[in-house]
């Protein structure tokens, strides 16, 4: 048993500690309040490596391990939880499918853009395919070279900044989930647009959009993967994305619980900082002790998922287990700072915001715990 | 164009805490950092790479453990490093230091510019850069807040008290660079990967490397020592209300800021 | 230079002037450097470089100086590293100074350091403090390290002369005697244009550098007790007598007093300034988070019962629109004072 990062995760945690504390912090409290995606701090991102970082080096990745990946995305969210899901959504559900799935030419065509310049998103969820992702009503008819796509995805993080989108639709609906398939689509390929910009509660800073297929024509070069692996390579997708979307939680937590140390030493009530009273203390034991257990589970499903073994239980617990801590420490945060944790010059309700997307997207916490139990009575 | 940038680890002056009793410095749990004037000169140095093409060494003195801050340099983007340790360098002021920094600086062959921070946070000299550019008998620019370069000449923004001066030389020459000078980029995922995996381009080199006499260096060689060191006065604990006329608690509040030097 | 200490005589300041004008710290050294060479029993010097600048060798007098080593050449009319190092070492290696003091300046700093280099000897930097110790008749150089959190003293035992770089600022300007007189010594100087490697292409003078809050060393903030914008105006004046800049509290900001850029606090800026005046501020904690590490606090407020005061080294309860120009008058007076005590 090993249970310590390595030089280049330690390394790698400073440096995006420090560029969260620079260059995400400042404007985190602004680019929610005015719904701003922060295309600049995206673009320091790319140079530096984050976007795509699990990426080959010859797609222009620097091939960094799932640990490694987990803590840039925990160290971006501390500081703004809108940024860590815009770099979680790139690399685990654009990324690593085009990566694991696609053609050496499909590879070599995309993954360079994805690592330098172009943000990628992800469409499976439907107005009416939400929790049950196999009620897909999105169809792609063969037509000669192509592949004809009709129908609409909802929520999609990164719609509105993507230049490439992996988007999933019925190939065969009488296969039911074998017959899903996945698709490389860009931006402005006719018969593909933007639909509505969601008003989001919280991680208002990230671009949240319906996408719109109305006799969309695809390459059939851009099919992903074989017709009818769709729903396998969304799920498998997914397995990643649950990491990353932990580490977005976890980071949430941690960062709500820095605050709340600092200011329960600060604040006085009847004489002594209120981090003297036993109600305090009890509450900052409970939140540390949660986030420990959730950075051991989201490491360690990050670890499994670098073995190459299986690992969609351990990515749903830890995406279960750290959404929830999230949402519960910055339940308490927010308590501990009274009446000023509900104004919008401290960073509370933010986070508190924030931290429920979390039991929300990549799989509600229903949908995790619908895959942990079908892993245990298997 | 080959640049050398000096740099130096130096503890995080933010975070150093003194033990009152002894007078020294707390070392334990303070962080080392790469020295951020050091930062800004290498980014320069990075920047002209960018721009131009450069090879860029970085050079530093220090124990082993300052080879960390030199990984950091790599992982920016420098090209290779070098760490003069040796015990024989233990004590060094900045007349040995650049005694030490020069001789290396030969053994590395030719340059074009060498590139350092202004001072270091830990000693706020500042002398290290003119005396290594004495040393190897070069124009020096100090408080550079600018630097071009157009073929051999370079030209820098020298920082005054009262506005700056706009400086030419011409190459080899010695910069010091401010913090105006840029702002240091981050290092890269993929350079992190590299230089603090197993093989990281750092040479390691001691006072026989250098083919320089041991009394060149080292706390025996150095003009200066540091004769005592002790905790700056306490600032005075406690609030204190002054009270009287208006023009009599104004009157003591101006002597107060008389002799905290504000007027 | 190492050798027999004893030959050493002299206490030296480096007369550093610009545009024809001598540097404050000039007149800083001289006081220390008189002190210095009292207890030395020898000289004060002054050396004074530059072009048609003989005329500034009657103020160095009046100043403490005993002589005055003047070098006076087309090639030092600007000051550059290569001609002033090569003056002052040829002078020193000459004359023997005992102590060689320089302000630390933006150029004093870069002459020092090369001239110790050249001639070999130490040099301590951004001194704060100087005494001779009477027992070995050593230069005690006493200066901050490590950001300020340690105080050093530092000997230079066995190399001559003994040179020191001295923060401006911190040493008294002694009084000035008119009546006084000395001898101008004239240096030789041997420079000839190539030997000059930089060239100054050109001076640019700004009137005050823009300051940012978080590099300020003073700061003057206004709170709601300011009632209005022009509250401001005054506290402007106060910062512009103390080389300081504006702040403000989020009241002052949310009221539209002034703007943004000025605040400091949870929301604003995190400063930690040399001396932080809050006047008219109350001290919510949001505020108090973000200058709390100020060195020193001066509070001014009307409520004594304000919790600002809690932080504060130095209170004043009072009616800020009546205490600060008074404090703007005593400052004014403590200036004239300054210029006039002889």
């Amino acid at each position: 048993m090993h249970l310590q990062l390595t030089k280049q995760q330690e390394i790698i945690r400073q440096m995006t500690a420090d560029f969260s504390a620079r260059e995400v912090r400042p404007i985190a409290a602004e680019i929610d309040n005015t719904e701003t995606f922060p295309m600049q701090t995206v673009e320091k991102l790319f140079k530096i490596g984050v976007m795509g970082m699990n990426l080959p080096r010859e797609y222009g990745g620097a091939g960094a391990d799932e640990i490694a990946y987990a803590i840039a995305v925990e160290e971006l969210s501390r500081a703004c939880a809108a940024t860590g899901g815009i770099v979680a959504a790139h690399n685990s559900l654009c990324c690593w499918p085009i990566w694991k799935y696609g053609t050496e030419e499909q590879k070599n065509k995309y993954l360079p853009k994805l690592t330098s310049a172009t943000i990628g998103a992800f469409g499976l969820t439907e107005p009416n395919a939400g929790t049950d992702a196999s009620a897909q009503q999105t169809v792609a008819r063969r037509q000669g070279d192509s592949y004809v796509l009709n129908g609409s995805k909802v929520f999609i993080t990164n719609a509105g900044v993507a230049g490439i989108f992996v988007i999933f639709a019925m190939t065969d609906k009488s296969l039911g989930t074998k017959g899903i398939s996945a698709f490389i689509v860009e931006k402005g390929m006719p018969g593909f647009s933007l639909g509505k910009k969601e008003e989001k509660m919280g991680i208002r800073a990230s671009s949240t959009c319906e996408l719109i297929f109305r006799d969309c024509a695809i390459p059939r070069g851009n099919l992903l993967g074989k017709e009818g692996e769709g729903f396998k390579i969304a799920m498998s997708a997914l397995d990643g994305g649950r990491v990353g979307i932990g580490a977005q939680a976890l980071g949430i937590a941690q960062g709500a619980f820095d605050e709340a140390v600092a200011y329960t030493k600060q604040r006085v009530q009847f004489g002594k900082p209120i981090s003297y009273f036993q109600n305090t203390r009890f509450k900052l034991a409970d939140m540390e002790t949660n986030i420990q257990a959730a950075r051991w589970l989201v490491y360690g499903a990050a670890f499994k998922r670098q073995t190459g073994k299986p690992h969609s239980k351990e990515a749903a617990m830890a995406k279960l287990f750290a959404s929830e801590t999230a949402m519960e420490v910055t339940t308490r945060a927010l308590q501990l700072h009274g009446g000023y944790g509900y104004i919008r010059d401290y960073p509370m309700e933010r986070m508190m915001r924030d931290a429920k997307i979390t039991e929300i997207y990549e799989g509600t916490s229903e949908v995790q715990r619908m895959v942990i139990s079908a892993d245990i009575l298997k | 164009m080959r640049i050398i940038v000096c740099v130096k680890q130096v503890p995080d002056t933010n975070e150093v805490k003194i033990d009152p009793e002894t007078g020294t410095m707390i070392r334990a749990g303070v962080p080392s950092i790469l020295n951020p004037d050091d930062k800004n000169a290498l980014e320069q140095a990075l920047l002209l790479k960018d721009e131009a093409g450069a090879h860029v060494t970085v050079l530093t003195m220090g124990p082993p453990q300052a080879a960390e801050t030199l990984k950091e340099c790599l992982a920016m983007g420098a090209d290779d490093a070098v760490l003069l340790s040796d015990r024989a360098f233990a004590g060094s002021d900045t007349w040995a230091t650049s005694n030490a920094l020069a001789a290396a600086v030969r053994k590395l062959g030719g340059f074009d510019l060498i590139l350092t921070g202004r001072q270091a946070i830990d000693g706020d000299t500042a002398q290290v850069g003119p005396q290594l550019a004495e040393r190897l008998d070069i124009a020096q620019i100090t408080y550079a807040q600018s630097l071009e370069i157009d073929a051999d000449t370079v030209r820098c923004q020298r920082l005054l008290e009262d506005g700056y001066e706009i400086v030419e030389t011409k190459t080899p020459a010695l910069i010091t660079a401010i913090k105006e000078l840029n702002r240091p980029r981050y290092m890269s995922i993929r350079g992190i990967y590299d230089a603090f995996g197993e093989n990281a381009n750092i040479k390691v080199w001691g006072v026989a490397d250098l083919g320089i006499d041991a009394s060149q260096v080292g706390l025996k060689a150095s003009p200066t020592s540091v004769n005592r060191s002790f905790s700056p006065p306490p600032k005075p604990k406690g609030k204190k209300m002054l009270d009287g006329t208006v023009d009599e608690m104004a009157g003591a509040l101006a002597a107060e800021l008389k002799r905290l030097h504000v007027i | 230079m190492t050798g027999d200490s004893r030959t050493y005589k002299d206490v030296w300041v480096f007369a550093e002037q610009r545009g024809g004008r001598l540097m404050r710290v000039t007149f800083e050294l001289l006081g220390k450097g008189g002190e210095l060479a009292k207890s030395r029993g020898s000289r004060l010097c002054a050396v004074l470089l530059g072009k048609d600048i003989g005329g500034l060798s009657q103020e160095l007098f009046a100043y403490g100086a005993d002589a005055v080593y003047l070098a006076d050449n087309t090639l030092l009319a600007q000051y550059t590293t290569d001609a002033y190092t090569s003056v002052i070492s040829d002078l020193i290696l000459a004359y023997k100074p005992e102590i060689v003091l320089y302000g630390a300046t933006h150029i004093g700093r870069d002459l020092a350091a090369r001239v110790a280099a050249r001639i070999d000897t130490g040099l301590t930097a951004d001194c704060t403090g100087l005494e001779i110790d009477t027992d070995t008749g050593l230069l005690m150089q006493t200066r901050p390290a490590f950001g300020g959190n340690l105080m050093a003293t530092i000997v230079c035992r066995n190399h001559r002369p003994q040179m020191s770089t001295v923060r401006p600022g911190v040493m008294d300007k002694p009084a000035r005697n008119d009546r006084k007189t000395g001898a101008v010594i004239m240096a030789e100087v041997c420079l000839t244009p190539d030997k000059l490697r930089t060239r100054v292409v050109e001076t640019v003078k700004s009137d005050t550098p823009p300051v940012g809050l978080g590099e300020a060393k003073v700061i003057v903030s206004g709170g709601r007790g300011l009632d209005g914008s022009q509250g401001f105006e005054l506290l402007n004046r106060l910062a512009g007598k103390l080389g300081g800049v504006v702040g403000a509290s989020r009241a002052a900001v949310d009221s539209g007093w002034i703007g943004k850029g000025h605040q400091v606090g949870q929301t604003g800026t995190t400063v930690r300034p040399l001396v932080y005046m809050a006047c008219g501020i109350s001290g919510a904690i949001q505020h108090i988070v973000g200058m709390q590490c100020a060195g020193t606090i001066i509070a001014i407020n009307k409520d004594p019962e304000a919790p600002i005061f809690k932080v504060a080294d130095y209170g004043i309860v009072g009616d800020l629109y009546q205490v600060i120009p008074a404090l703007i008058d005593s400052c004014d007076s403590a200036e004239t004072l300054l210029k006039t005590r002889k």
